[in-house]
């Protein structure tokens, strides 16, 4: 390209323009509220035994089998120890949170319908304009359950489905049992058998053989309530030669006490599918956030992870893509930003079990004010899957001494043939570089936020418009230190 | 009204070990007027254009710089470059991931939004013209605006960026440290006639340079030879031509080594 491309059009920078001034002063009235205003239908006490267990799944007025799962993985959670490796858990309370409650009794389907207070809620994250200019459906999830939730036509007509968790198992019982766990063991670990006993919310989608959903799906989560967990859990079913994005951004208000945050994502794509799911999340600084995801690929499948993780205490999150079909890709893309007090605790995991499996790993990190970013990886290669290509980079950018990176690959290849490459780097932002961007007129925070952006820039890329300019500021926050 | 950049008895050193380097420059450049500053290697050319711009790695010791009649030395790095101060790298450093297009837009936004903070910065379709325009009358080609900046540039792209970016912000006094070097002759005659169409009244230079060859392009109007941190010798455009035949050791030989500073 011969011409200038650096601007997709007018509009969008005109977007980011109005979306980045007065980003600090709006940040509080955008993100730190705290409603208490909100009306809550249910709320169980703090901690977790089996009657609370079994009373979640009635009050939902689940089948018995949900039941018995929630109470089967229950007793996983109890039998399985704290995890010792990666961040530090010892200080998570599980006897101090609360495992289920809901704003509202039922899930709404049309905007008109959703409470007030809540609507007010979404009005400052601005979802329902986003709506209107942009997105093909809306799943808002407030504390355990969603709210409000909305398909638009053409997709129904498609055969779409995408509804919330809860509603799914209501509506369809058997697809929900058929890959329920499937991909994500109650037993896996420790929090994804919490997460089995006790979730609320999350998504579910399926999309039929063949149809592309060319504009991402989203739903925003949030935590509203002091020591309030979240346990959503997703569900997506892409069906053979199928495409759909779904995107997820998460913000959540600051708390003076510890937050859990423990989500499972299960993905089933079936042959020749695609499926790219994006998360922005941004946990107040005091949340555990530690979160399974894994997808299968079939034959000739892609998926594709893009993973950018700011905010929380700790974060311990690992996308995984099992390559079961011959010709099927794996990707992860994560950004992790650790700023003080914070441990990103991020990675990936790729199996390839079948041959002529290709897989790609990019992983960026960010330090500043002492935080620590660990770039966690497994990458293995299954006896008899021949002819596999992966790639993995991390690089890690530190913007002061006193911040720390690390990187902790596995690789395991019981495999002939494997072509794979890894490479890792940590830098710094030099002296020399941010004299040369404030000798054009930029101020030494503009010259930071210049050269963090231009770090990440490979994956902010791949972002669709809105999420980009969403990451960007709030990248530029935390390079202002203003949380937490 | 035109700017005056007034360097006075102006001494600095290496922040890291006290190395002395500048002892004792005067020198005084109006909008307007071009000066090539020459001298041998390691007299402190490099060094003055660097403390001019506020290089963190040096450290005044005595003088007094002042933009018309301000005190430039009190200004940080980004406060020089909005009052129209501009260096062009010897060794321009790579930032990947940021497009030479959107820094120089952010960079052109900095300028209006010190001038009025509720600028909203340059309407896009202006800058993209804007842009267009000075890289057509520079002959750069119009793909350097999407490349990451001066990330995997030749070292005649990198000095053609840095030109591009002289062009774009239009600075009232601007340095050149070296913008000569490491080219060809092709790539000299592009850069040197791309300088020539910035200088002319609204800009006033200070070229750094070691060679004759980029003064055929850019006349100078005075030529100044720095030697041990001091300029030692000032003349017209003929003293370059007298140092290209004679080189600088009739010079050292009339100004011997200077006292230490």
């Amino acid at each position: 390209m011969t011409d200038i491309d650096f601007v997709p059009s007018e509009k969008q920078l005109t977007d980011e323009e109005s979306a980045l001034k007065d980003v600090r002063s709006s940040y509080d009235e955008t993100y730190g509220f705290h409603d208490d205003d909100v009306k809550y239908a249910y709320v169980s006490e703090k901690g977790l035994d089996e009657e609370k267990v079994r009373q979640i799944s009635a009050m939902k007025n689940e089948p018995e089998w949900m039941t018995e799962i929630r109470v089967k993985a229950y007793h996983e959670f109890l039998e399985r120890p704290t995890p010792q490796w990666g961040g530090d858990l010892n200080q998570l309370d599980f006897d101090s949170i609360y495992y289920y409650m809901r704003a509202t009794d039922k899930t709404e389907r049309d905007w008109d319908d959703v409470p007030p207070e809540i609507k007010d809620t979404f009005d400052k994250l601005g979802i329902p304009e986003a709506e209107q200019k942009y997105l093909q459906g809306v799943s808002a999830q407030y504390d355990s359950e969603s709210v409000y939730h909305n398909l638009r036509e053409d997709l129904a007509s498609k055969g779409v489905l995408f509804l919330d968790m809860d509603s799914a198992l209501r509506e369809y019982p058997d697809i929900v049992k058929e890959y329920f766990g499937t991909i994500i063991p109650s037993n896996d670990n420790k929090f994804s058998a919490l997460n089995t006993a006790v979730w609320s919310g999350g998504s579910f989608i399926y999309v039929p053989p063949g149809v592309h959903i060319e504009m991402p799906l989203q739903a925003y989560f949030r935590i509203n309530t002091q020591n309030m967990g979240q346990f959503e859990r997703t569900l997506i079913i892409v069906d053979k030669d199928a495409y759909v994005h779904y995107v997820e951004g998460c913000t959540a208000p600051t708390y003076s006490s510890d937050s859990l945050h423990s989500a499972v994502v299960e993905i089933i794509i079936k042959d020749g599918g695609r499926c790219r799911y994006t998360t922005i999340q941004n946990w107040s600084n005091n949340v555990y956030n530690l979160v399974t995801k894994r997808a299968v690929a079939e034959k000739n499948a892609t998926m594709e992870w893009v993973d950018a993780n700011l905010g929380s205490l700790l974060t311990m999150k690992y996308p995984a893509v099992i390559l079961k079909g011959e010709g099927s890709h794996g990707e992860v893309l994560s950004i992790a930003f650790a700023g003080k007090g914070q441990h990103q605790d991020a990675g990936a995991k790729i199996t390839h079990l079948a041959p002529n499996t290709t897989s790609q790993i990019i992983s960026k990190s960010i330090g500043k004010d002492g935080g620590r970013g660990s770039y966690r990886g497994l990458l293995k290669v299954a006896e008899g899957a021949d002819n596999i290509k992966s790639n993995v980079v991390c690089d890690a950018l530190l913007l002061d001494d006193i911040s720390r990176s690390d990187t902790y690959p596995t690789i395991e290849i019981d495999a002939q043939n494997v072509t794979m490459g890894h490479e890792a780097s940590v830098s710094k932002i030099g002296e020399d570089q941010l004299f040369y961007l404030m000798s054009r007129g930029l101020s030494e925070d503009e010259a930071n936020a210049m050269i963090v952006n231009g770090f990440l820039e490979p994956l902010v890329k791949e972002l669709p418009m809105e999420y980009a300019l969403e990451l960007n500021r709030l990248i530029q926050i935390q390079l202002e230190g203003s949380i937490g | 009204m035109v700017t005056t950049l007034e360097i006075r008895n102006l001494h600095a050193q290496v922040a890291a070990n006290g190395e002395s380097i500048l002892r004792g420059v005067n020198l005084t450049i109006k909008q307007g007027e071009v000066h090539a500053l020459m001298g041998p290697n390691g007299s402190g050319k490099s060094t003055l254009a660097n403390v001019l711009m506020g290089n963190p790695q040096y450290e005044i010791t005595a003088g007094e710089v002042l933009l018309d009649g301000e005190d430039l030395l009190e200004m940080d790095t980004d406060e020089r470059s909005r009052a129209g101060i501009f260096l062009a790298f010897q060794y321009p450093v790579s930032i990947p991931g940021v497009t030479l297009a959107n820094f120089l837009r952010h960079a052109i936004n900095a300028r209006l939004k010190a001038e009025d903070p509720e600028s909203k910065g340059m309407p896009i379709p202006k800058f993209v013209r804007m842009m267009r325009e000075k890289m057509n009358s520079l002959g750069v080609d119009h793909s350097f605006a999407g490349r990451y900046l001066n990330e995997g540039f030749s070292g005649g792209e990198k000095k053609r960026a840095e030109v591009l970016q002289m062009a774009v912000l239009e600075p009232k006094i601007a340095i050149m440290d070296e913008t000569d070097s490491g080219l060809d002759i092709d790539a000299l005659r592009i850069v040197a006639e791309g300088i020539q169409k910035l200088t002319g009244p609204e800009m006033g230079a200070l070229v750094i340079t070691h060679y004759q060859r980029m003064l055929d392009y850019i006349t100078p109007d005075f030529v100044h030879v720095m030697m041990h941190g001091q300029i030692v010798e000032s003349g017209g455009a003929e003293l370059a031509l007298q140092l290209e035949e004679k080189g600088y050791d009739w010079l050292r030989e009339k100004y011997g080594q200077p006292e230490q500073a």
